[in-house]
């Protein structure tokens, strides 16, 4: 929890990551807490490993700076932090409403094992396991596509004349 | 006999000419379009000729019956025809005449651009009076009734590039809406009381009711309704005002449709349902005191007009004054002689005047006439017959027509000496301004011959003035071709013996059936006659006098002494003023009713409810949309933090309504 | 023994904290954060109703969000590098070419 209100606290994306990362691993804890060792492992190794460590290449490539306060921001945290609370006490009220017919959870048995997990997922969950490995690699394309130098991507569809050529080579805007 | 389950072709056949002529007229020559007209108008003739031969009043009426035209619960209305005395005297006289004037259109219309155009008029004008004439019930008669409306407004508005032309054609129609109002009125109680509209039908529930006394009461109001629609048809008081006013129209349209047949058409209707009428003395004296009045009122505009077409129009008027008179006092049958005789005589009167209008290259002013009886030999023979007619010389025709009308008004149960009184000084008045006409017309020295190169200049302007000058005569007036004349010699000598099927009151008993005054009556007469035998022939005798009277009175005053009218009219004054502006009716109509209605309709229905409340339902609609969509515009702003905000909002609402609700398990 | 409602609570502040983070923040980047943290927060609910009532597919849910989130995560960091090329800036409220 304290992660995230960083998050929200911090100016400069650095430490909003740093924060977030904070978020992660504490989440990784909670699960192993509620049995589930495999969806921690993963998070760990995927969200923590590989989602941040994205954010982080990005925010370093971009060379992201602090945000500056402005009026706007001014007047969207002026409505939106009280809003936000009272939606956050709504929710908190609802499910503590609730807690009557929900029953307290066991602390400690890791019974979220792998070869279960597994079991379920090449049998039940087939179907969605691998319309999502479809839908990696359509975002690969996508993040490939979207990232790249707009004149690659012409270049890949132009064949240049003889003339051309010579005059991108001389412009040095050849590949 | 068979012949009569034809008798839907009659109709037809000229329905027939005039969608060829109408359709195609543009692209067929002069001759085509002329043997077209004829051959489907003469056609219907002989077939009536036929009809004629055919006819037994023992067997009569005939009806021919298409079935399943409207059925609502138990009304029922077919297309269904009918002939009995009363539609054959009518069927003769609408396709002799009608022919007779077809025939004359060719050669008085001859150079005319829209030559196509008048003969396919003409036959649809003769399909719908003869869809009026030959109707078995209301409904089909009014389909003929509208018709010849409609007829009547192309045609008098023929030449529709003149002003004039076309805004008389707008005033015959909506004046003659004005009685279609009552006569719908009429057929609506009928729907409503007796269930039918069928001819059979009505009058047999009708002669099942008593006679109403004085006063209000179903058959009064049908019969004073039916009255409203006949005074617009047949120009009587107070809407008559069309008629004059459609002298615009081409002559032989004057001739065919205010002469001899469609005005006639409210004669004909009153007659029809004269079961109702003689159930209902005080619509019966309605009808004749609107006749009498009107014959009167007529004839004194008559004496002032300068045009020879109005004079004629107003003549019009004042006979079909006496028609209703007629009608009026229960002599339906003398009503109807009179409309059979009055079409000869009154056609053959216009379409004299057209001959003369013609020869002289389109004037119609009788004060550039005179002295035309040298250049028109025949015409003049002609038009004076009718004239002798129409004044009531015996023994011509119009004399045993008026003479029977005169004496019912006097003799009748209904009638009183009043009526004759007035009858007898209204031919008085006839006969003055007919030979008033004819001296001014015929007599004297021709006061146009200096005229006549102003005259052509004036035709030229008026390229569309009646008649031609283009004949490429510079000489002055010329007697009419044969194809003019013929029709003209042909009226004239029915003029002259049509009288006679009147003689002994043979007429009357001929349409006896269809009156049905029947026994009672036709014995109440002869009573009547045997005991007033002396009487007629004295009352026969002062309206001969008051004939010969007109007469001399026209003589002196337009051939011996010219210079006393002038005289008289400045001695007169303002009644001269009045009388010779037709007492300013229609100035007044103007002021009582147009003006009202055209001010209200462009202030309410024009700016009020047109402009204020449909166009400003539109337009503010319209604006409304513009802003909704003017203020909603501010959400798509392009920041994508507001839209964010927005989708928050959003959920927060759905989740809020979940959590309230209550999501089911 | 923690009750379950403690579990469900974490998890909606971190859903409103996402929440929150997104609304405010003008740095895209910090904003597909905020969204990851979102993500999260559902994820602790998923595994949190799987251990009470012993359902591995639960478990194999969350598994599912975290790939999704991963596709969602490289694309979108994908975009906002071509923007920032074309744009220089990482302001989202600059980025509003398609206001009128």
């Amino acid at each position: 929890m304290a992660g995230a209100v960083n998050l929200l606290v911090q100016s400069h994306p650095i430490n909003s990551a740093l924060s977030l990362i904070v978020v992660m691993a504490s989440l990784a804890a909670e699960y192993l807490l509620l049995g589930a060792e495999f969806v921690a492992a993963v998070q760990v190794i995927v969200y923590a490993g590989a989602i941040m460590v994205l954010f982080l290449i990005t925010i370093m490539l971009l060379n992201a700076g602090k945000e500056e306060r402005t009026k706007g921001s001014r007047v969207a945290t002026l409505i939106g932090v009280p809003g936000v609370m009272i939606g956050a006490v709504l929710v908190a009220w609802t499910l503590v409403g609730r807690s009557s017919t929900t029953h307290s959870v066991p602390i400690g048995a890791l019974w979220g094992a792998p070869k279960d997990i597994a079991r379920l997922l090449f049998r039940d969950f087939l179907l969605p396991f691998e319309v999502t490995s479809v839908l990696i690699l359509i975002a690969i394309m996508g993040a490939v596509v979207l990232a790249s130098r707009p004149e690659a991507i012409a270049r890949t569809h132009h064949r240049p004349e003889p003339q051309e050529e010579r005059e991108l080579v001389a412009a040095g805007k050849d590949r | 006999m068979t012949l009569t389950s034809y008798l839907w072709v009659v109709p037809l056949l000229p329905l027939t000419g005039a969608a060829l002529n109408g359709f195609f007229g543009r692209q067929l020559p002069r001759k085509a379009i002329t043997a077209i007209a004829l051959i489907f108008c003469g056609a219907a003739f002989v077939m009536a000729l036929a009809l004629a031969a055919g006819f037994s009043s023992a067997s009569a009426p005939y009806s021919c019956d298409f079935k399943h035209w409207l059925r609502s619960g138990d009304f029922q209305v077919d297309f269904s025809f009918y002939l009995d005395q009363l539609s054959l005297v009518m069927l003769l006289v609408v396709t002799g005449v009608g022919f007779l004037i077809h025939i004359y259109s060719v050669g008085y219309m001859a150079e005319d651009d829209g030559y196509y155009r008048f003969m396919a008029y003409l036959n649809l004008f003769m399909f719908f009076m003869l869809t009026l004439v030959l109707a078995k019930n209301y409904l089909v008669m009014f389909i003929g009734w509208e018709g010849v409306g409609l007829a009547s407004y192309l045609l008098i508005g023929f030449w529709f590039i003149k002003d004039s032309a076309a805004a008389a054609g707008k005033k015959a129609f909506i004046v003659n809406r004005i009685g279609d109002f009552g006569f719908l009125i009429a057929l609506f109680l009928m729907i409503k009381h007796f269930g039918s509209l069928d001819f059979t039908h009505v009058f047999a529930a009708v002669r099942t009711l008593p006679t109403e006394s004085a006063g209000a009461g179903l058959l009064t109001s049908i019969g004073l309704l039916l009255m409203v629609g006949a005074a617009g048809k047949s120009a009587q008081i107070p809407l008559y005002v069309w008629l004059p006013d459609a002298m615009e129209g081409p002559t032989p349209v004057s001739a065919l449709i205010h002469a001899a047949t469609m005005v006639t058409a409210g004669v004909y209707m009153v007659s029809r349902s004269s079961a109702i009428f003689e159930r209902a003395p005080m619509a019966m004296m309605v009808v004749a005191i609107v006749g009498t009045l009107t014959a009167l009122f007529a004839a004194t505009i008559g004496i002032a007009q300068t045009d020879i077409k109005k004079v004629l129009a107003y003549s019009t008027v004042s006979q079909l004054g006496y028609m209703f008179m007629a009608c009026g006092v229960g002599a339906f049958s003398a009503g109807i002689f009179h409309l059979m005789t009055h079409a000869f005589f009154k056609g053959l009167l216009f379409l004299a005047a057209g001959s003369v209008i013609h020869g002289i290259g389109g004037e119609q002013d009788m004060r550039k006439m005179g002295g035309l009886r040298a250049y028109m030999p025949v015409t003049f023979l002609t038009m004076s017959v009718a004239t002798f007619t129409i004044a009531g010389f015996p023994p011509l025709a119009a004399y045993f027509s008026k003479d029977e009308i005169l004496w019912k008004a006097y003799s009748s149960p209904n009638g009183s000496w009043v009526f004759w009184l007035i009858g007898v000084i209204t031919a008085f008045i006839t006969s003055f301004y007919m030979f008033r006409l004819w001296f001014l017309t015929f007599f004297g020295d021709y006061r146009g011959a200096e005229a006549t190169q102003d005259a052509k200049h004036q035709s030229a302007a008026h390229a569309t003035h009646d008649a031609t000058d283009q004949h490429g005569h510079g000489h002055g007036p010329h007697e009419s071709p044969w194809v003019m004349l013929g029709p003209l010699v042909m009226l004239a000598i029915l003029s002259i013996v049509g009288g006679w099927v009147g003689i002994g009151g043979r007429f009357e008993h001929f349409l006896a059936p269809v009156f049905q005054s029947g026994a009672a009556e036709l014995a109440h007469e002869s009573a009547g006659e045997a005991a007033g035998q002396g009487t007629e022939t004295l009352l026969m005798l002062i309206s001969v006098t008051a004939a010969v009277l007109g007469f001399l009175l026209a003589w002196t005053l337009y051939l011996r002494r010219p210079q006393l009218p002038a005289r008289i009219a400045a001695g007169l004054g303002a009644l001269y003023d009045a009388v010779s502006h037709k007492y300013y009716i229609d100035e007044l109509y103007a002021v009582l009713f147009v003006k009202p209605l055209i001010d209200g309709s462009t202030t309410i229905l024009w700016h009020g409810v047109d402009q204020g409340v449909i166009d400003a339902a539109v337009n503010d609609s319209a604006t409304a949309a513009r802003h909704v969509s003017d203020n909603a515009r501010h959400m798509q702003s392009g920041n994508l933090r507001s839209y964010a905000g927005w989708v928050a909002a959003g959920a927060a609402v759905v989740i809020a309504y979940m959590v309230w609700m209550g999501v089911p398990r | 023994m923690v009750p379950l409602s403690y579990y469900l609570v974490l998890s909606g502040i971190l859903f409103v904290c996402g929440v929150l983070g997104f609304l405010i923040k003008r740095n895209i980047i910090t904003i597909f954060m905020s969204i990851e943290l979102m993500l999260n927060g559902v994820n602790l609910s998923f595994v949190a109703f799987a251990a009470q009532w012993h359902a591995l597919s639960g478990q194999v849910f969350v598994f599912f969000v975290m790939v999704v989130a991963a596709a969602e995560a490289a694309v979108g960091l994908a975009i906002v590098i071509a923007v920032y090329r074309t744009r220089e800036t990482l302001n989202v409220d600059q980025v509003n070419l398609l206001k009128l």
